[in-house]
């Protein structure tokens, strides 16, 4: 068990959307070779960065809603909510300082 | 981090040539600074499916299964790896340095490059908007998302065909669209895609424009023979039209040919910097096969275990010797 939290379309709303932190969120599935490279980043930045930035993870293989939602149609994405909202969106593995970059001005 | 220091050998790159480089170089006891650059550590092979055709694996292993074998065994003999962006190196003296994401500076006497290659773009408006809204270069990472949607493949070589194969398990349908009027893919490859009876072909075609708002609903296809247009519906683009060498952060410095690729001398790995090595896909237009790739990991690694021997044994009569030879190659 790792700092980040699994996340599912049950409880997306809850744990995304109303969150009171910024909300950083890794889609990802187990055929996804890209996503394997992502993870440990994730799971890095929310051992530093926890307490100011939630970091949370979402199988889309059991969790279908969401990502059409969200219109995720490509592995690995990496989201950004703020106070409910979408503010960036990446696609495809980012290295950690890229991530880092996008929630700095929060930390 | 930043103020570490000298190395013997950096190697900026992490697929087959890169960690191979890596092996050779650690079990010399060159302790190895292997930069897993960019956005895609372990290179091309982590978005394939099963490769097939890598000696010692009778029965196929998946690309990052072997990726990750790899790399354990280059760790196990001390290689140390960073998995972040290169931003920046300086090749032109005796002492290299190399940048990454963080603005850490890391210095080594020698280099090996090994950053591979990239997926090539069409060029077209929306490309970029809607790559992860429908637009991939990735059959085995966003299939998934086209269960009983139509779907377009470009290009017309193995990947293109492999992809199209592998989409066949999720969409309604699947067009390869392809500029000429037959497929460059082996033959094995392409027989199995034409009694495919999922897969279609628009033959002498190619995409002129990708349409959709959120996500991606159509595609225009332009015949290249008749400039003919016609409009295409489909939820999924994959791109597969090749790749190019990414060696973007070397120019200026080494030497490259028109296309992009590092020119080595004859058959060695040297470029036209003395100390700075190149390999895999960089270097290869060719047979870009991860077991090439690979190979010619090792005989950079050779290289520059080579050259640091004679740099360590103050033999300079070498080392001239070499820069003499390369200057007159590159002129």
């Amino acid at each position: 068990m790792g700092a980040v939290a699994d996340v599912t379309d049950a409880t997306f709303a809850d744990v995304v959307l109303k969150s009171d932190k910024p909300v950083m969120v890794d889609f990802w599935a187990d055929w996804c070779g890209p996503c394997k490279q992502v993870s440990p980043i994730i799971e890095e930045l929310a051992q530093a960065h926890g307490d100011k930035v939630r970091f949370v993870k979402m199988d889309t293989n059991t969790n279908p809603v969401t990502p059409a939602n969200k219109y995720v149609l490509g592995l690995p994405t990496i989201q950004v909510y703020v106070g409910g909202e979408l503010v960036k969106a990446f696609k495809g593995a980012k290295s950690k300082s890229v991530l880092l970059g996008a929630i700095e001005e929060y930390l | 981090m930043s103020s570490e220091s000298v190395r013997d050998v950096i190697i900026v790159g992490s697929g087959p040539a890169g960690y191979t480089a890596a092996i050779y170089a650690a079990r010399a006891d060159l302790k190895p600074l292997v930069f897993e650059s960019e956005i895609d550590a372990g290179g091309a092979l982590m978005t394939t499916t099963e490769v097939e055709n890598f000696p010692g694996f009778r029965d196929a292993i998946m690309g990052p299964e072997l990726m990750d074998s790899m790399r354990a065994q280059a760790e196990r003999f001390g290689a140390e790896m960073i998995t972040e962006d290169v931003v920046e190196m300086d090749l032109t003296g005796e002492i290299k340095t190399v940048k990454d994401g963080y603005g850490n500076t890391f210095s080594a006497r020698t280099v090996i490059l090994a950053m591979g290659s990239g997926y090539r773009k069409l060029g077209l408006e929306g490309e970029d908007r809607l790559s992860g809204h429908g637009v991939s270069w990735c059959a085995t990472c966003d299939g998934f998302f086209f269960r009983d949607k139509d779907i377009a493949v470009v290009g017309g070589g193995d990947s293109a065909v492999e992809e199209a194969t592998f989409l066949t398990r999720f969409g309604k349908s699947v067009t390869i669209v392809h500029r000429r009027d037959e497929l460059r893919a082996s033959k094995i490859m392409a027989a199995r895609a034409l009694k495919n009876p999922k897969i279609s072909f628009a033959w002498n075609s190619v995409v002129s424009a990708i349409h959709g708002d959120k996500t991606v609903s159509s595609i225009t296809l332009r015949d290249t023979v008749t400039g003919a247009e016609r409009e295409l519906p489909v939820s999924g683009l994959f791109i597969a039209i090749g790749h190019d060498p990414r060696s973007e952060l070397v120019k200026g410095q080494v030497n490259l040919d028109a296309d992009g690729y590092v020119i080595t001398d004859g058959r060695s790995t040297k470029t036209n910097l003395p100390g700075v090595f190149a390999s895999g896909d960089l270097v290869d237009r060719t047979y870009r096969q991860a077991v090439t790739a690979a190979g010619t990991g090792c005989a950079a690694a050779l290289d520059a275990e080579r050259y640091l021997t004679a740099l360590h044994h103050g033999d300079h009569s070498t080392v001239a010797a070499d820069e003499a030879l390369l200057s007159r190659a590159a002129s």
